[in-house]
């Protein structure tokens, strides 16, 4: 019962913080509050929510591991797929309005600019991951599922490089994001080193 | 040609071009007078109006253009000026205990008259005047700013630069107590920029005091900035402090931070791509599409494509 309690608050709570930054975006574009070039906090603040979500999604192991709180693992599908809702907001975006829903002009800026080059390829990394995270699915791939979920790793380790070679003096955030993500691959690679992984069976029914 | 917003603000809110003009007039006047303050804030400046309504004057130096003026808060909201922070809305909500009075500009370098020149000395006897011209960011937004000030030419001939003068240096000054973000090593301060000397002495490059005929809030400069309307705005170094006149090319800011991305010359050219902008296309503020062609030279190709002749433009970015 406490169990299902605490399922249930820290449900709300991610819930509720996840989908803020999005009403809050749509609530001040539609309030014209959002100063004098709104794409591009629309497209700042997108990008950014996904990164935080994603990164939080990537330490949802290391959390539990060191805590112990199993319930976290339920938390980490929501932030994965908030993640990738967030991104895929961020790229329609702009699609629409930098490229002016032009083809030719999205393609020459994927091949021109390295990052935009990771930031597609983060993407399109996420994609399979969202589309395979039904409980159908999980049970379907099997073994599988978990090594092809270990791509969210690599889509970080892409976000993060996109946000990196994005910003043009001031590297200070991007710098704290690429410290936070090194960390959480540094915990992954210890665990993969231990022979033992107490944590793999619950993984593998959840 | 261009598809403007509707302002979010209701119409009996915005002032009536007429009424604008006059009060423009009221302010000029106010500001001679000395009386200037800020009871006439951003709001009573609010108007928005085009060019040949408001500046018949210089119709002919740009009448190709009949592009709507950015409102005084689009204009003092939204700045690149990384001394205050580098989001855009830092400037105008850090600069407030920056004193752009009393202000002292040091000249040197291959001049006859160096020297550490009070600004009111400096500008005495130099005629102010209204320019409009558009300004096209590097990461490629645009405005169209009514700015405030005199032709660099004009401050140029009063110091009496020698012969081996090739190139001005400009640097803005350094004051980490009250410019917050020169405390953190985001660029290499003092920013420093430059222009050889014959694109320095064009009638179009002009040092400006002000914009829409009142004095320059700080986040957009104070007290003197430059203005070279066919370069990329990155060139416009702010809150002047130093003037050297140069026999080698300074090498700006930018060029230290990245030297693959940007150059000494930083002329508007949609033809030369960036690493990280298109230069293309622009996206007009406080429009939401980048769908606005940039023009060569930023639409002032007849009046500055001499100083570039023979030049390769891909090459000399």
């Amino acid at each position: 019962m406490n169990q299902k309690r605490a399922l249930f608050a820290i449900k709300t709570i991610l819930w509720v913080s996840a989908l803020s930054p999005g009403v809050y975006l749509v609530s001040s574009l539609l309030r014209g509050s959002l100063g004098v070039n709104p794409v591009e906090k629309l497209t700042l603040w997108t990008g950014m929510t996904a990164l935080v979500l994603l990164l939080c999604s990537l330490a949802i192991t290391p959390i539990r591991r060191i805590s112990g709180w199993n319930l976290l693992i339920k938390l980490r599908r929501p932030l994965g797929l908030f993640a990738f809702f967030y991104a895929s907001a961020h790229f329609v975006i702009w699609f629409a309005f930098y490229n002016i829903f032009d083809f030719g002009y999205m393609w020459a800026d994927i091949l021109e600019r390295r990052f935009i080059t990771a930031g597609m390829a983060a993407l399109f990394v996420m994609l399979p991951l969202a589309l395979t995270s039904t409980r159908w699915a999980i049970r379907k791939l099997g073994k599988r599922w978990s090594v092809l979920h270990r791509g969210a790793y690599l889509a970080g380790i892409l976000g993060v490089l996109h946000y990196f070679w994005l910003v043009k003096a001031d590297t200070r955030l991007p710098s704290l994001f690429a410290v936070v993500l090194i960390g959480l691959l540094g915990f992954r690679a210890a665990l993969q080193s231990q022979v033992l992984q107490p944590g793999k069976r619950q993984r593998g029914r959840h | 040609m261009i598809i403007r917003r509707k302002p979010d603000i209701a119409s009996s809110e915005i002032t009536p071009e007429r009424t604008y003009l006059n009060r423009r007039h009221f302010v000029k006047k106010a500001a001679a007078a000395g009386v200037l303050g800020t009871a006439l804030g951003p709001r009573a400046l609010q108007g928005k109006t085009t060019l040949q309504e408001l500046h018949p004057r210089f119709s002919s130096m740009t009448s190709e253009m009949d592009e709507p003026l950015n409102s005084y808060e689009e204009i003092t909201t939204y700045n690149n000026f990384y001394e205050f922070g580098t989001r855009k809305s830092d400037p105008a909500e850090n600069s407030g205990a920056f004193r752009p009075r009393p202000w002292k500009v040091e000249i040197g370098g291959m001049v006859n008259k160096p020297g550490q020149y009070e600004l009111d000395d400096l500008l005495s006897g130099i005629t102010m005047e209204d320019r409009v011209y558009r300004l096209r960011c590097v990461e490629a937004w645009s405005m169209v700013i009514p700015w405030y000030g005199f032709p660099l030419s004009a401050l140029i001939n009063k110091v009496e630069p020698q012969p081996g003068a090739k190139y001005i240096e400009m640097k803005t000054i350094v004051r980490p107590e009250e410019m917050t973000h020169q405390r953190f090593p985001i660029l290499d301060w003092p920013y420093i920029e430059g222009l050889r000397m014959d694109e320095a002495m064009h009638p179009l490059t002009i040092l400006a005091t002000g914009l829409y005929g009142a004095d320059l809030p700080n986040q957009n400069g104070a007290p003197l900035r430059l203005v070279v309307p066919w370069k990329y705005g990155f060139k416009g170094v702010k809150s002047i402090q130093s003037i050297r006149f140069v026999e080698e090319m300074p090498i700006n800011t930018w060029q230290v931070q990245n030297s693959h991305e940007y150059g000494f010359f930083a002329n508007v050219n949609p033809n030369v791509s960036h690493p990280r902008w298109s230069q293309a296309r622009e996206t007009r503020l406080p429009g939401f599409r980048k769908d606005f062609d940039t023009m060569m030279f930023n639409g002032y190709t007849d009046q500055v494509q001499h100083l570039y002749a023979g030049m390769d433009l891909a090459r000399w970015k």
